[in-house]
């Protein structure tokens, strides 16, 4: 057993008292058995983990004073950013520890993928396990501005988290909640720092990076919350313990949305674990891994992979914020993509020419696909314009959407021909059902207003 | 070190200006965005490039030196 759906109640470290000691760092509390998932989540499924819960089970943060010790930690845990990008840790630490003066650090929680609620799933059900890896990463870093960026109304619980823990002077630096805009870039770092600065969230050229120069000015760091929740644990049981789940490439375990014809639900997994434990791909048309910057997958190519970029990356694909959707038999993948792709269009910032240009297009040349007969020129045009936008903005949108609109093209390539047949295979399948499978935004955005 | 040209796309509003100036290394695409060559400007090309960045009605047309670009990951 590799995962902890939600919804179930699955323990392993209750079945594994004889690996547990008792940490003195961590003031006495019970030390969990590496192999134990959930390590985030809640023991009791459902039930979300208040300050006095949480430090029975994890204790106090282990303040150290210093920086050196933790980042040393987290590079030798191996741990990579949960946002999507997957970038190492302790180099962004290293980056913003070494800066001298003023330094910001803001815990991102604008988790802003319409089919990913891993994050705002943790920082209900462990508020106090992200507020803790914050507050180790402030001081590893020696910041002087801590920053809790989430959307309005996410998380009572990390309110009242932040109530209770400054009560009992649990927190080394004060937190200040920030709001984030409804909108996709929302979370984007630069865009992040962009909105923090009291602007619209929207992206800014790089360089110069916001490690380097970030909200007004000051080298910033944004860490993803559940990457920080991941941190707190490190700085508790070390690095060997962090590594005791996962592949030595890529340790640990992950939160993941996963979305099937009957359920969708956040699983914390051990990277590495077949993703047919976490998604049944039989049945199934393709399965989408990574999200709408993501992948689509043929089912067949599924059943044989691994949770993780070192498997993924050979299929052109990566895990991104850990979306996996299941696309069943009777939705039309066309018509679920073109919806997607309307979307990225419309949550372009318009900033960048090809990316205002490009996005659009590339949308309704899908919905043209997806419709009964098309133009014989639509998948070169759209191909055209995929190679045109792909590395042309100042952030990773455009590159991000061509990823999606390519595999596509690729993975539906017979439903597109089916299409221009004037059939549709989820008809074949003699389906009634036309509900969107895809999660999307209720309302599209239709404002300049939207975007603070 | 030889600098490498690169159009900062928020700043870009299209003016057409450096390809104009710069067709060696640099096209318009087909909404009149520029697009710029990766590599490395040759030696023979610096006026004509320097030339182009200073035209640049938006000032969105930078030289950077190669080691500077090559930090765009993550």
């Amino acid at each position: 057993m590799t995962m902890a759906p939600v919804n179930e109640t699955v323990n392993e470290a209750g079945n594994e008292t004889a690996h547990e000691t008792v940490n003195e760092a961590t003031g006495g509390a019970i030390r969990p058995s590496a192999a134990g998932l959930p390590r985030l989540l809640p023991l009791i499924p459902g039930v979300p983990e208040d300050l006095r819960g949480h430090l029975a089970r994890y204790g106090r943060p282990p303040y150290r004073g210093g920086p050196g010790h933790l980042i040393q930690a987290v590079e030798q845990a191996g741990l990579t950013g949960r946002g999507g990008a997957a970038f190492p840790v302790h180099r962004k630490l290293a980056i913003v520890a070494r800066a001298r003066g003023r330094k910001v650090i803001v815990a991102n929680g604008a988790e802003s993928e319409p089919a990913s609620y891993k994050d705002a799933l943790l920082l209900r059900a462990a508020p106090n396990l992200v507020l803790d890896g914050l507050q180790l990463a402030a001081q590893a870093i020696g910041a002087s501005e801590a920053y809790l960026y989430l959307h309005p109304g996410a998380s009572p619980e990390v309110l009242r988290a932040l109530n209770q823990r400054a009560a009992v002077g649990l927190d080394w630096l004060g937190v200040t909640i920030a709001e984030a805009p409804p909108r996709f870039l929302a979370g984007q770092e630069s865009a992040l720092v962009n909105r923090l600065g009291g602007g619209p969230a929207v992206p800014t050229f790089v360089p110069p990076r916001v490690t380097e120069r970030g909200l007004g000015g000051a080298p910033t760091l944004v860490q993803n919350v559940e990457t920080l929740a991941h941190l707190a644990l490190i700085a508790r049981y070390g690095p060997r313990w962090f590594r005791a789940l996962g592949t030595a490439r890529e340790p640990g375990s992950m939160l993941a949305t996963v979305h099937t014809n009957d359920i969708s639900q956040v699983v914390e997994a051990e990277i590495g674990a077949p993703l047919r434990t976490l998604v049944n791909p039989e049945g199934a048309q393709a399965v989408l891994v990574g999200g709408y910057h993501g992948t689509w997958l043929p089912a067949g190519t599924v059943s044989t992979l691994t949770l993780g970029n070192q498997a993924l990356s050979q299929h052109g694909a990566a895990v991104g914020a850990g979306v996996i959707a299941a696309l069943p038999a009777d939705r039309c993948g066309l018509t679920e993509a073109a919806r997607v792709v309307r979307y990225l269009a419309a949550e372009s910032a318009g900033q960048c020419g090809p990316c205002l240009n490009g996005l659009p297009r590339m949308a309704a040349a899908l919905a043209e696909l997806a419709g009964r007969g098309h133009r014989r020129q639509v998948r070169a045009d759209l191909e055209r314009w995929a190679g045109l936008v792909s590395g042309r903005g100042a952030c990773n949108h455009p590159d991000g959407t061509v990823r999606f609109v390519r595999s596509t093209l690729t993975v539906f390539a017979p439903e597109i021909s089916l299409h221009s047949r004037g059939q549709c295979s989820a008809t074949n399948h003699g389906a009634t059902s036309r509900t969107p499978f895809l999660p999307l935004p209720a309302a599209m955005p239709a404002s300049e207003e939207d975007w603070i | 070190m030889a600098d490498t040209l690169r159009v900062n796309p928020i700043n870009c509003t299209g003016h057409g200006v450096c390809a104009e100036l710069l067709p060696e290394l640099i096209a318009l695409d087909e909404w009149g965005y520029p697009i710029v060559d990766p590599r490395p400007v040759p030696p023979a090309l610096d006026l004509e490039a320097r030339r182009a960045v200073a035209a640049c009605p938006a000032l969105a047309l930078k030289l950077f030196r190669a080691e500077r670009t090559a930090d765009r990951s993550a």
